[in-house]
C-alpha cells in the first residue's frame, strides 16, 4: 500500500454507481413489504453521497442491496444497479463475489460486532486481503500501515490483539482500516458514527474524508444524523418510506429544501434550533405501513401542504435549480424531469 | 427550593480482578473507580443533565441513587433521609419516590410480558392491590399518548419510539418525585425524539417530577435542562447552570465537547477543536489534571498538580477543575463563543 500511489479518480463522466429505478421487496406471512420503490441515485467517482432518513425509511436496505447482503426474503423486482458499467443485479453470485474486498467495501454500524470475537485483528486484516497479490509478511506489513494512519497507536504491538482489547472508538478505526485496506472503488458505510461519543464521532468523521481524499474512492454514507452528512457528503438523499423524495448537492439540500418532509426533518433537529426552547418540532403522524400498493404519494398523510392530487397519482421528479430533484406535487409549476 | 436528592462525595469502586489473580500479577489496588467523589443535588422539579463520554461514570451513578450499585463512601440522601445505607425493604419506600428509564428501550422491557403487565408491575411490586389494573394501564397509556389497545402487545410489536413510551409510562406509573433517565434519545430518529422529550418536558410540567437526564446529545440538554454537569473519568469538571455553560465553558474538555457537535449546515464554519486520543483508562489515571493528556492549553503544572474546584466569579453556583479555566474575548459566528487563555495563577 505503500509503495505505489493511490488511484487516481477516473476521469470519465459517467457515474460510479449509477441506481436506476430500483424496487425491492420483502415477503412476509403478512404480505409484500415494498421496502424501496423507484429509487433512482447515482454515485459520483471521488464524491461522498450521503443518505439520510428515518429509520425504516430504506436507507440500510438499500445500502445492503449495493452490496449484495440482503435476507433471503428480499426480491428485487425491477431496475439495475450499475456499478462501474456493470449491473451488479444480474452479475452471477461469484461474480459479485469477487468485487467485494476489492472494489466495494464496507464499514457496518456497530463496531463492537462487526469484527470476529475470537481471531486477532492481523489475521481479519490479512483475510480481507485476500484478493491482493504479496506475501504474508507484506500484507502484514500493510496492515500495520493502515492502522498507524487510521490513527491506532503503536499498531505493530496492537495487531496482535483480539477486538475485545480495543475500546469502541478503535475498534470503528480498524474497521475503517479494514475496509480502505483494499482500496476499493466505493466504501458503503452504514451508520459507522451511531456508536459512538460525540467527540469521538468527529474524529472518526475527519478520519473517513481525509481517508477518502487520499484514496480517492466514492462513499455511499448513510446516517440519520444530520449533521454527520453536513459536514462529510457532496451529495444528499433523503428517504422516506422506501422513496428517495429528494436528492441533490449538500448545500441545496441544507439551505433549500424543497420537499415538505425534507424541510420538517431539518426542522426537526435540535441542533438548528439556536435559541433553547422547552418545545420540540417534530412531525405528526407515524411512518405508513408499506404493505400492499401504494397510490399518491406516500408523504401525505404527514404533510401540512397536501391537496387532492397528493391522494391520486405518485408525483415524478421535479427539477430544481441545477442539481437538486424532489418528488412533490407542489413543484408542479416547475420544469418536468421525467413523465 | 429544598433539595429533593443530594449526593455528596460519592464514590464507587469496580473490583477488576479477584485476589488471587491481584496476588498472582503483583497488583496493589486491582479496582477500578468508576465515579471518584462526585457531589450534586437535585431540587424538587429540576432537571439536571449528567453529560460525558462512555466509561466517564454517568450510568453508574444513576445505577447507584437506584440501589443496583453500591457506593464505596459517601452519602445519597433522598428528601433529607440518608438512603445510601439502607436496603432491602427499608430502602423500598424511597425506591417507590424515584424510578429509572433504562437505556436500551427494548432490552428493558421483558420480553415475554404484555405491555399491561408491565405498566402495572411497579404497583404489585410495590403492594397497591387495590387498583385495577386494567384501568391504570389505560391512564398509562393515555397519559404518553399511546391507543389503550397497546396493552396487549408485547415488547417485540413495538417500535423504539413505542417502547421509549411505554418506559416513561411505567417509570410514571407511581408518581415518583425523582425520574432517572439513562439516554432517554439514543438510537431514536430526530422526529421521534422531539416527541420523547416534548413528553417529559409537558409532563413534568404537569406532575412536578424533577429529572436527572444522563445524556451524551448536548443538543438535548440544551432545551431541556436546567444544570448540567460534565463529567470525564468519573469526576465533575464542570457543573453549573446550562445557560452559562453553553453561554462561557470554562473547563476545556466541556470547550471541546460543545464544539465537537457537528453543525446540520455544509456551510458552517467554526473552531471545530478536535481532542488528540481517547479517554484514558480509569485504571491508569493520568497524574495531575486528569484531563492534560487531551488538552490543548496543557502547560507544565497541569500534569503536576491536581485542579481543585474552583467557581466562577460572577456566578458562584458554576464550578469547574482547573488551572487555566477559559474566559470570553468575543462573539462571533454562529453563536459559538470564541475562546482565548487566560491564566489564573
Amino acid at each position: 500500500m505503500t509503495h505505489d500511489d493511490p488511484t487516481p479518480p477516473p476521469s470519465s463522466s459517467r457515474p460510479l454507481l449509477e441506481i436506476c429505478d430500483l424496487n425491492l421487496d420483502f415477503g412476509t406471512p403478512r404480505g409484500r413489504i415494498h421496502a424501496l420503490r423507484n429509487v433512482s441515485l447515482d454515485v459520483p467517482a471521488a464524491q461522498v453521497v450521503g443518505i439520510v432518513g428515518e429509520s425504516g425509511s430504506g436507507k440500510s436496505t438499500l445500502a445492503y442491496t449495493v452490496m449484495g447482503l440482503l435476507a433471503e426474503n428480499a426480491d428485487v423486482t425491477a431496475g439495475s444497479i450499475l456499478f462501474e458499467g456493470r449491473d451488479l443485479l444480474t452479475m452471477t453470485a461469484q461474480g459479485r463475489r469477487s468485487l467485494l474486498g476489492d472494489r466495494l467495501s464496507m464499514i457496518f454500524q456497530d463496531p463492537m460486532t462487526a469484527l470476529n470475537p475470537v481471531r486477532t485483528i492481523e489475521s481479519q486484516m490479512i483475510d480481507i486481503q485476500h484478493h491482493e497479490q504479496g506475501s504474508r509478511s507484506e500484507k502484514r506489513a500493510r496492515a500495520v500501515d493502515m492502522l498507524h494512519r487510521v490513527g491506532i497507536p503503536d499498531p505493530k504491538n496492537r495487531l496482535g490483539a483480539y477486538p475485545h482489547q480495543f475500546s469502541g472508538g478503535m475498534r470503528q478505526r480498524v474497521c475503517i482500516a479494514m475496509a480502505l485496506l483494499v482500496k476499493p472503488a466505493l466504501l458503503v458505510a452504514d451508520e459507522p458514527t451511531t456508536a459512538l461519543d460525540a467527540t469521538l464521532e468527529v474524529q472518526i468523521i475527519h478520519l473517513l474524508k481525509d481517508l477518502q481524499k487520499e484514496i480517492g474512492c466514492s462513499i455511499l454514507f448513510v446516517s440519520h444524523h444530520l449533521g454527520a452528512v453536513a459536514e462529510l457528503c457532496d451529495r444528499v438523499a433523503v428517504m422516506y418510506a422506501g422513496e428517495v423524495v429528494e436528492q441533490g448537492a449538500v448545500r441545496d439540500i441544507f439551505r433549500n429544501p424543497a420537499h415538505p418532509y425534507t424541510r420538517a426533518l431539518l426542522e426537526c433537529d435540535p441542533g438548528r434550533i439556536r435559541k433553547s426552547t422547552r418545545t420540540l418540532p417534530t412531525i405528526p403522524g407515524e411512518v405508513p405501513s408499506l404493505l400492499g400498493a401504494k397510490v399518491g404519494c406516500i408523504f401525505r398523510t404527514r404533510c401540512q401542504h397536501a391537496f387532492d392530487r397528493c391522494v391520486q397519482e405518485n408525483p415524478v421528479e421535479y427539477r430544481i435549480g441545477v442539481d437538486q430533484v424532489a418528488r412533490c406535487h407542489l413543484l408542479g409549476q416547475e420544469r418536468l424531469v421525467s413523465a | 427550593m429544598s433539595a429533593l436528592l443530594r449526593v455528596e462525595d460519592l464514590r464507587v469502586r469496580f473490583r477488576t480482578m479477584g485476589p488471587l489473580k491481584a496476588l498472582a500479577t503483583g497488583t496493589n489496588a486491582p479496582f477500578l473507580d468508576a465515579v471518584c467523589g462526585v457531589s450534586f443535588e437535585i431540587s424538587k422539579g429540576e432537571t439536571l443533565a449528567l453529560v460525558g463520554e462512555s466509561g466517564s461514570g454517568k450510568s453508574t451513578i444513576a445505577r447507584t441513587i437506584i440501589g443496583l450499585q453500591r457506593a464505596l463512601s459517601g452519602s445519597i440522601s433522598f428528601d433529607g433521609q440518608e438512603i445510601e445505607e439502607l436496603t432491602g425493604a427499608e430502602r423500598k419506600p424511597y425506591l417507590r419516590r424515584m424510578a429509572m428509564m433504562f437505556q436500551d428501550p427494548i432490552g428493558s422491557l421483558s420480553p415475554r410480558l404484555t405491555v399491561r403487565s408491565l405498566l402495572t408491575e411497579p404497583f404489585r411490586i410495590h403492594g397497591l392491590k387495590e387498583r385495577d389494573a386494567g384501568v391504570e394501564a389505560a391512564r398509562l397509556l393515555r397519559l404518553v399518548g399511546l391507543p389503550a389497545d397497546f396493552a396487549r402487545r408485547y415488547p417485540h410489536q413495538l417500535s423504539g419510539g413505542q417502547a421509549r413510551r411505554v418506559g416513561i409510562a411505567r417509570a410514571l406509573a407511581l408518581e415518583p418525585d425523582l425520574i432517572i433517565a439513562d439516554e432517554p434519545t439514543a438510537g431514536l430518529d430526530v422526529s421521534v425524539q422531539g416527541e420523547v422529550l416534548n413528553l417529559l418536558a409537558r409532563l413534568q410540567d404537569e406532575l412536578g417530577m424533577a429529572i436527572l437526564i444522563i445524556t451524551h446529545n448536548l443538543n438535548v440538554v440544551r432545551h431541556m435542562t436546567d444544570r448540567m454537569a460534565i463529567m470525564y473519568l468519573g469526576r465533575f469538571i464542570e457543573l453549573g447552570s446550562t445557560e452559562h455553560i453553553f453561554d462561557q465553558p470554562r473547563h476545556p474538555y466541556t470547550e471541546a465537547l460543545l464544539a465537537a457537535n457537528p453543525e446540520p449546515d455544509p456551510d458552517a464554519v467554526f473552531n471545530r477543536i478536535e481532542l488528540k486520543g481517547e479517554v484514558p483508562s480509569p485504571m491508569r489515571r493520568p497524574s495531575g489534571c486528569e484531563f492534560h493528556t487531551r488538552c490543548r492549553y496543557a502547560q507544565d503544572i497541569c500534569s503536576r498538580v491536581f485542579p481543585e474546584s474552583s467557581t466562577s466569579p460572577d456566578d458562584p453556583e458554576h464550578s469547574f477543575r482547573c488551572h487555566f479555566p477559559l474566559a470570553r474575548e468575543v462573539i462571533s459566528g454562529f453563536g459559538r463563543p470564541h475562546h482565548t487563555l487566560v491564566g489564573t495563577k
